[in-house]
């Protein structure tokens, strides 16, 4: 059976993690290299690396970064962050990501999720949409959450799957940095709506969360958090032990 | 020296760093004289069927592939790779594959239930229906990464191991010196990386 997968996401900005980890044998918490591969060897099922430098300098420093990573690690890798055009995923495809995520550059450019999934195959291409409840209903939120596009989020992801887009990560702003748990009923709303991949994001504070979020939606597929996993508060091993015990099935 | 195909389908990335964690020695080629002097030979791919296909054959790389296999040569198809080791695919319409195993090439739509999603995307378990040298380093149970939307059947004679996903599918397969993945090793961290080692490890059958 396929297992559901646990990701830890990486901010990167100028070449390194913003959010430093402390990790016992870990030395330089912020260097990406580094904890990547340290992520890889402690049960992260796949890595997203994300890029928060807006320069055209730290473009070029993420992309040496983002090679020397990906010839550390064995397993899956998501890129995102500034993703606007076919030229963005064919930079950071060359450089070892297996799969890269579109945010505002779809918003700005539809066309985009297509053009790339005819190119290099639905698989290829991931949709992040950050989400937030305005009078009841959910709307796509673009420019890192801070700008309310008017669109109704349901419909709009379910545009992009038809576009091409082969896996979405739905991300709650209600609930993301808040620590109470991920957004079930956004969540389940998108997963009915699709049949491709949905990873949730936003609210992770605790492992049973985790589990929590896999036996109310067992269509859902994936898990991601960033701080709960740098700051050592909830171990993936751990974490994937405590699931396994409770019958969910993950790769340990 | 292993001859790593280089027919201008898939990222070769991260199976290049593979082999060169496990320390092989591997070059990225389509040229003739390389892939004939190497000792073993790794198709990999992602992508569409008929395309690769074509490529194949439109660089004469079909034809030198079934000579080398047939001097036994080991060969490795991954992915893609896997699936263009058969008679036909019937990936949008009926294509003919290389012919190295017997057995067909199918959607998995329509044959596994329908609540399940489609790509298979993810890490699942292996289950060895045979023992074999791939999986001398590996056990039964353990995990290996997956992205496809098509699986071999009708491949009695080379299924070495399936992976459930509604039915049981043809997750790996060898016949003779002839061996195939449908799981991409080169993602699949240690457990991969030990199929990749063994296959380093096998000989020549004749």
């Amino acid at each position: 059976m396929i297992t559901k997968r646990i990701i830890p996401c990486l901010d990167v900005k100028n070449g390194r993690v913003v959010k430093g980890v402390n990790f016992e044998g870990l030395s330089d918490v912020s260097s990406p290299v580094d904890l990547a591969r340290y992520y890889s060897e402690n049960g992260a099922d796949e890595l997203v690396f994300y890029d928060i430098t807006a320069s055209a300098e730290g473009r070029a420093l993420f992309t040496d970064i983002l090679t020397e990573v990906a010839r550390t690690i064995f397993i899956p890798l998501t890129v995102g962050g500034g993703i606007n055009t076919l030229d963005d995923f064919d930079r950071v495809l060359k450089c070892g990501a297996d799969k890269v995520s579109v945010n505002s550059g779809a918003i700005k450019n539809p066309e985009l999720v297509s053009a790339a999934a005819q190119k290099y195959g639905n698989q290829c291409v991931v949709l992040s949409a950050d989400v937030k409840r305005v009078d009841g209903v959910f709307r796509v939120f673009a420019k890192g959450g801070r700008e309310n596009t008017g669109m109704e989020a349901i419909s709009w992801i379910k545009h992009c799957v038809e576009m091409g887009a082969g896996e979405v990560v739905v991300n709650s702003i209600d609930t993301d940095g808040v620590k109470g748990g991920f957004d079930l009923e956004m969540l389940s709303a998108v997963c009915s709506a699709v049949n491709v991949p949905v990873i949730a994001s936003g609210g992770a504070g605790s492992p049973d969360h985790f589990l929590k979020l896999f036996r109310e939606i067992p269509t859902i597929d994936a898990g991601l958090a960033a701080s709960v996993f740098h700051f050592g508060e909830i171990r993936i091993p751990d974490l994937k032990k405590m699931l396994h015990e409770n019958d969910i099935t993950v790769r340990l | 020296m292993i001859a790593i195909i280089d027919y201008g389908v898939g990222n070769l990335f991260s199976l290049c760093s593979s082999l060169r964690f496990i320390g092989a020695d591997a070059v990225v080629t389509s040229k003739e004289d390389e892939i004939r002097t190497a000792d073993k030979i790794i198709l990999p791919g992602v992508g569409a069927f008929a395309d690769a296909a074509e490529k194949l054959h439109s660089m004469h790389l079909d034809r030198l592939l079934c000579e080398e296999a047939a001097r036994g040569k080991p060969l490795l198809g991954i992915c893609l790779g896997m699936q263009l080791l058969f008679e036909r695919s019937f990936e949008y319409g009926e294509h003919r594959g290389l012919g190295l195993l017997k057995g067909s090439v199918v959607p998995m739509k329509g044959v596994i239930p329908t609540e399940l999603k489609i790509p298979h995307i993810g890490w699942n378990a292996l289950h060895f229906t045979r023992k074999h040298p791939l999986f001398r380093y590996i056990k039964e149970e353990d995990c290996v990464y997956f992205v496809h939307s098509y699986f071999a059947t009708d491949c009695a004679d080379s299924v070495i191991a399936t992976a459930e996903y509604g039915k049981e599918l043809t997750a790996a397969v060898a016949y003779k010196n002839v061996m195939g993945c449908q799981f991409h090793p080169e993602k699949s961290g240690t457990v991969g990386l030990n199929i990749l080692k063994a296959f380093c490890e096998t000989e020549r059958t004749r």
